[in-house]
C-alpha cells in the first residue's frame, strides 16, 4: 500500500509538532524519574512512541471512508468489550479498565473508543442530509455517545469518560442546531447535571469540588493539587532546571511523570517553557482544524474536528487541572503523560488527521 | 454507503467556531499559569520551602553539675524523644498514637491543649525516654498514610545520681508550668521547655538550660531525610561546679541514712556548703519526666513530705544548741562574765511556774562553760531570766537567726526568733517572763533551721564574720563577708571553749569526740509539744535530737548542723556530726599526704563511738 505520493504528502507539519510535543515529555518523563524505581519509564516511552509512529503510519494506509464505513461494527466491538469488562468487575472486586495483552502490556479499551467514536460521530453526522438536527436525530446521537459514556463512567473512570463529551459537541456543533434544540439541550443539561451529582460516587465528587479550595481536603485529591500548584508556582519565570524540581524529585508531587507531569514541567521550565509547550499545543490544534478546512468531506472534516476538540479539551483539563483550574480527572496530557495506551490513542488520531490531509484531493 | 458520494462539505463558519474556542482556551490557560508562577511565585515557592524543609529541634543538653573537684554529681544521657507536629496533626489519629505508645488519651489531649498558644510549627514532646518497642511504633508509623505527624528526635536526658543522694540540694527539672510562665525569672521560656524545679536545677536553670538547635532537613513527602540543609547546633548549658565535697556528702548521706532530718556541712570561712543533706528523700530522675506518673504523685503525696528540704525549710526548736548564743549575748552585755556561776538543784521556779532542768539531781554549783558542756537549763534560765528576751534576739539577730540566710537555693525558710514586739504584734500579747526562759533553752516560740543554725555559729567561731552560705564556686576568690560585727574574741572564745568541753571536757557528747580533741559543739534535744500539751492528748511525742558542731577548736574550718528528727537524744545527733567532720579532715590529710608525702595534721584514727558513754543532755 505504501506509495511514494503518500510519503511526500504527509502532514509533516503535524508530525513534527507531534514528535518535539513527544520529545519534551520524554525529557521530562526522564527528569521526573531518573532518581526514582521508575528511571526505565522514558525509555519505555520511547518504545511507545515509536510503536506510535508505526501505528501512525498505518492507520493513514487506510483510507478513512473505509474505517468510517467500519465503524458501527467497530463500535459494536468495543462496547461490548466495555460492557464484558463492566461485568467483569462486578464479579471480581475493583475496578477494571485493562486487558491485559500478556508480556507486561495492557491496553484501556475506553482509551480506543474515542477514536471509534470519532469515526462513528463522524459518519452519523456526514450521512445527514439537513444542514440542522432533528431532534429524533439529535437524541440518537446523544444516546450513541452517552451509552459508551456511561458504561465508563460506571468503571468507575470518571476521566476518559468525559472525553467522549467533546465529541459529542463537535458532532452537534457540525451538523447544526436549531434555537429551540438548543434551549433544550440547556433545560435537559439543568435538569440531568444535579441528578448525574447525586449519582457521582462521594470521591468523584470531592474531586470535582476540591479543586476550588485545596484545603479542604490536604489529603485526598485537594493534595494533589495544592503540591501540584506548588510545583507549578515555585517554577516561577524561568524555572527550576531539569531534574532540579524540588516538589518532583522529593515526590510531594504525585504522578509527576503521568497526569501530573505538566506541572513538573512548569517547575523545572518556568512559564517560559509553559508557554512553549501551550504554543505547540496550539500550533498542533491550528494544523489539525487547518486540516478540517482542506477536507474534501464532511466525514473528514468531522474526523479533524473531532479529534481537535478531543485534543483540546484534554490540553485544557490537564494543564487547567495541574494549575488548579479545573477539578482533578485522570486525564493525561496528550503526547507528553507516560502511558502506552494514552500515546498510542492519540498516534492513532493524528494519523486518522493525516490520513484525512493525505485524501484531501478526491479523485 | 452515502457519504462516500457526498462532496457537500460543512460550512467554514463552523470551523471558526472551534479555532476561536480554542484561542479563547489557551488564552485561560496561560492566564491561569501567568497567575500561579509569575504574580504568585513567592508564595508558592515559599510554600514549597515549607513543604519540604523540616525543622526538628536538637534539643540542648542543660549543664552538668559538679563538685568541688570537679566530679560529677549530675550528668545527661542520650535518649530519644517523640515529637508530635502540629501542623499536620488529626485528631482521629490521637488515640492511635496514645495507645500505641501506652500514654494516657485524656493527657494527651489536655497537654495539647496547653500548646494552643505557641505558633503552629512549633512541634511538641508527647514522651520522652523512648523503649525500644516505642522507637519501632514511631519508625513504622510516620508514614504519610499512617501517623505522619509523629518525628522522633535525639534528647539529652538528665541523668540523678541513685536512691535520692543530694535530691533536695539539686533538684529536678520538669516543664515549664503556667504559673512560672508567668514569672518573670521564666521570661525568656516557653510552653514545653524543661526547666529547674526546685533546688540547684531551679536556682542556676539560667546557666544550666542551653539554647535548643535546630536542624533544617530537605524530607521527602514519606518523611525520610534526604539531606540536611542547615544546622543551628545546639549550644549546651554551661556546667556549674559546686562548694560541695562528694566525700563529705556521701558519707552525710549515709550518716543520716534511715533517720529523719537534715544536715548541713560548711566552711565558716567563706560560707562554702560543704554537704547538704535532707532525710527522708525521693529519686529525683522519677520526679523529672514530662508525665505525671503514679511514682510522682506516690512523692507528693507521701506524710513523711520527702520533697522538703529540711536542711533549710524544717523550722523547729534548736532546743540546747541555741544555748551558745544565749551565753554569748549574755557575755557581751555583761550579764555574765565566765566565772559566774548558779547553782542547779534540777530546776528552778519563773513567775509561778517551775522549770525543770534536764538532770532532775541538778549539777550543783555551775560555771558557764560547765553550763554549756553540761547543758545545763537552770543556768540559763537564769541568764535568760536576767538577760531579757529583746538582748537574746538582738544578738540572734546579728547571728542571722529568724531570716533566710541568703543560700543560693529557692524557698529557703526564715523560722522565728521571737521578740516582745513580735508577741505584742502578732499574738497581741505581752511577753512574760516564762516566755524568755523558754527561749533561753531553745524551747517556747523559738524556731530555727539547720542552716542558720550552722550559719550562727558559724559566724560567731569566726569572731563575729558571717558569710552567705552558698553551693556555686566562683573561684577562690576572697568574699566578702555577709555582715560582720563586733564581737569581743574573749567572749567568743569562752563560748567556743564550753562547746569543745561538750565534747572533749565530760560534756553532754563525749561519744562525739575525734581524737585530737579538735571536735567541738552542742547537743540539742528539743520537744515537738510542750509537757502539757502531749498529757492533755495523752501522747508521748519523740524529741529531736539536734547537734552543732565545728572543727577544729582553733580557725575553724568547718561548722556542721544535724537535726534528727525525734532521734531523741542531742548526742545520737552528736555522731552524725562527728562522722561528717571526720570525713572533712581525712579527705584533707589524704590531700596533704599525696600532695606533700607528710601529713601536716596528726591523721584521726577511728573514733571509738561505740565505747563512749553516751549521756542525755538537753
Amino acid at each position: 500500500m505504501f506509495t511514494l505520493r503518500s510519503f511526500r504528502d504527509l502532514d509533516w507539519t503535524l508530525l513534527i509538532l507531534t514528535l518535539i510535543i513527544c520529545a519534551v515529555g520524554v525529557l521530562q518523563i526522564y527528569s521526573a524519574t531518573q532518581a526514582s524505581e521508575q528511571s526505565n519509564h522514558w525509555w519505555k516511552q520511547v518504545l511507545y512512541i515509536g510503536a506510535g509512529l508505526v501505528v501512525f503510519y498505518l492507520i493513514s494506509q487506510i483510507d478513512y471512508h473505509t474505517l468510517v464505513g467500519q465503524s458501527p461494527v467497530m463500535y459494536i466491538i468495543f462496547t461490548v468489550i466495555l460492557f464484558g469488562l463492566l461485568i467483569l468487575s462486578r464479579v471480581v472486586l475493583g475496578a477494571k479498565r485493562w486487558v491485559s495483552l500478556g508480556a507486561g502490556f495492557k491496553l484501556q479499551p475506553s482509551e480506543f473508543m474515542k477514536l471509534v467514536l470519532i469515526l462513528f460521530v463522524a459518519r452519523y453526522i456526514s450521512e445527514l442530509k439537513s444542514d440542522s438536527l432533528s431532534l429524533r436525530e439529535l437524541l440518537k446521537l446523544c444516546l450513541l455517545v452517552l451509552f459508551p459514556f456511561g458504561l465508563v463512567c460506571l468503571q468507575p473512570d470518571l476521566g476518559t469518560s468525559l472525553c467522549y463529551l467533546p465529541i459529542l459537541a463537535v458532532g452537534i456543533l457540525l451538523a447544526g442546531l436549531s434555537r429551540q434544540q438548543a434551549l433544550a439541550i440547556v433545560m435537559i443539561l439543568a435538569l440531568v447535571v444535579p441528578i448525574g451529582w447525586f449519582a457521582l460516587k462521594d470521591y468523584q465528587k470531592a474531586r470535582l469540588t476540591s479543586f476550588m479550595d485545596p484545603a479542604l481536603d490536604p489529603q485526598g485529591s485537594g493534595y494533589q493539587v495544592m503540591q501540584s500548584k506548588i510545583a507549578v508556582g515555585s517554577g516561577g519565570m524561568w524555572g527550576l532546571g531539569v531534574t532540579r524540581g524540588m516538589q518532583i524529585q522529593l515526590r510531594f508531587l504525585p504522578f509527576a511523570h503521568t497526569d501530573f507531569i505538566f506541572a513538573a514541567f512548569a517547575e523545572e521550565h518556568g512559564f517560559v517553557g509553559v508557554v512553549t509547550v501551550l504554543g505547540l499545543y496550539f500550533l498542533l490544534l491550528m494544523q489539525i482544524l487547518q486540516n478540517a478546512q482542506t477536507a474534501s468531506d464532511r466525514a473528514g472534516t468531522a474526523i479533524c474536528m473531532g479529534v481537535g476538540a478531543l485534543l483540546l479539551f484534554h490540553v485544557l483539563e490537564n494543564a487547567g487541572m495541574v494549575a488548579g483550574l479545573m477539578p482533578v480527572a485522570g486525564i493525561p496530557l496528550p503526547l507528553m503523560s507516560y502511558g502506552g495506551s494514552s500515546i498510542l490513542s492519540f498516534f492513532l488520531m493524528l494519523g486518522l488527521v493525516n490520513n484525512v490531509r493525505l485524501r484531501r484531493f478526491l479523485q | 454507503m452515502r457519504f462516500l458520494r457526498d462532496e457537500s462539505k460543512f460550512a467554514q463558519g463552523k470551523i471558526a467556531v472551534l479555532q476561536y474556542f480554542t484561542v479563547a482556551v489557551f488564552v485561560f490557560i496561560l492566564g491561569g499559569y501567568w497567575n500561579l508562577q509569575i504574580r504568585n511565585e513567592e508564595l508558592y515557592s515559599s510554600k514549597a520551602e515549607r513543604n519540604r524543609i523540616k525543622s526538628l529541634p536538637m534539643p540542648a543538653p542543660r549543664g552538668k553539675i559538679l563538685d568541688r573537684d570537679k566530679r560529677v554529681i549530675v550528668d545527661n544521657h542520650s535518649s530519644f524523644s517523640v515529637l508530635l507536629s502540629r501542623e499536620t496533626l488529626r485528631d482521629e489519629h490521637l488515640q492511635p498514637i496514645a495507645e500505641g505508645l501506652g500514654l494516657d488519651y485524656e493527657e494527651l489531649v489536655a497537654r495539647l491543649k496547653r500548646f494552643r498558644a505557641r505558633p503552629k510549627y512549633q512541634a511538641v514532646i508527647i514522651k520522652e525516654e523512648l523503649t525500644p518497642s516505642d522507637i519501632a511504633f514511631v519508625e513504622s508509623h510516620r508514614d504519610p498514610d499512617t501517623y505522619p505527624e509523629m518525628e522522633l528526635i535525639h534528647t539529652e536526658k538528665r541523668v540523678y545520681p541513685a536512691s535520692g543522694f543530694a535530691a533536695h540540694m539539686i533538684g529536678y527539672v520538669g516543664e515549664v508550668s503556667e504559673a512560672e510562665l508567668n514569672q518573670a525569672d521564666f521570661a525568656k521560656y516557653q510552653q514545653g521547655d524543661m526547666v529547674g524545679k526546685t533546688g540547684l536545677e531551679r536556682q542556676y536553670n539560667d546557666l544550666l538550660t542551653g539554647v535548643d538547635g535546630q536542624r533544617q532537613v530537605l524530607v521527602d513527602n514519606i518523611g525520610n531525610e534526604r539531606r540536611i540543609l542547615g544546622m543551628k547546633p545546639a549550644v549546651a548549658g554551661q556546667n556549674i561546679e559546686l562548694t560541695v565535697d562528694l566525700d563529705v556528702q556521701t558519707v552525710m548521706e549515709l550518716a543520716m541514712d534511715g533517720r529523719r532530718g537534715g544536715a548541713i556541712a560548711l566552711d565558716p570561712r567563706n560560707g562554702e556548703v560543704l554537704a547538704m543533706t535532707s532525710k527522708p528523700s525521693f529519686d529525683l530522675s522519677k520526679l523529672s519526666s514530662r508525665e505525671r506518673t503514679k511514682e510522682w504523685r506516690d512523692i507528693f503525696s507521701n506524710p513523711d513530705k520527702p520533697l522538703l528540704n529540711r536542711a533549710i525549710q524544717a523550722q523547729l526548736s534548736p532546743g540546747s544548741t541555741f544555748k551558745p548564743f544565749v551565753a554569748l549575748a549574755a557575755l557581751e552585755a555583761g550579764t555574765v562574765d565566765e566565772h559566774t556561776s548558779f547553782t542547779c538543784t534540777g530546776g528552778m521556779t519563773f513567775a509561778g511556774r517551775y522549770f525543770r532542768c534536764h538532770n532532775r539531781h541538778g549539777h550543783g554549783p555551775t560555771s558557764l562553760k560547765k553550763a554549756l558542756a553540761q547543758s545545763c537549763d537552770v543556768y540559763f534560765y537564769n541568764v535568760g531570766a536576767r538577760l531579757g528576751i529583746d538582748r537574746i534576739s538582738a544578738l540572734g539577730e546579728i547571728a542571722g537567726l529568724g531570716q533566710k540566710t541568703g543560700i543560693d537555693l529557692p524557698a529557703e525558710a526564715e523560722a522565728m526568733l521571737p521578740s516582745s514586739r513580735w508577741k505584742i504584734r502578732n499574738l497581741r500579747e505581752k511577753w512574760h517572763e516564762g516566755d524568755t526562759v523558754n527561749v533561753a533553752i531553745g524551747q517556747g516560740y523559738l524556731t530555727m533551721t539547720p542552716i542558720q543554725l550552722a550559719y550562727g555559729i558559724g559566724g560567731i567561731v569566726m569572731g563575729g564574720v558571717w558569710h552567705t552560705p552558698h553551693l556555686l564556686r566562683n573561684g577562690d576568690a576572697p568574699k566578702k563577708p555577709a555582715h560582720q560585727a563586733e564581737l569581743n574574741l574573749d567572749h567568743v572564745r569562752t563560748v567556743m571553749d564550753g562547746m569543745c568541753d561538750v565534747v572533749n571536757g565530760g560534756g553532754t557528747a563525749g561519744s562525739a569526740r575525734l581524737p585530737g580533741g579538735e571536735m567541738c559543739g552542742k547537743t540539742g534535744t528539743a520537744q515537738t509539744a510542750s509537757n502539757e500539751y502531749q498529757k492533755a492528748k495523752g501522747i508521748h511525742l519523740k524529741d529531736n535530737a539536734w547537734f552543732i558542731a565545728f572543727a577544729p577548736r582553733v580557725n575553724p574550718e568547718i561548722v556542721v548542723a544535724v537535726l534528727f528528727e525525734e532521734g531523741e537524744h542531742g548526742p545520737q545527733a552528736g555522731t552524725i556530726a562527728r562522722d561528717i567532720v571526720k570525713a572533712y579532715f581525712d579527705k584533707k590529710v589524704r590531700k596533704e599526704v599525696s600532695q606533700t608525702g607528710v601529713p601536716a595534721v596528726t591523721a584521726s584514727a577511728p573514733a571509738d563511738a561505740a565505747n563512749a558513754p553516751a549521756r542525755v543532755a538537753n
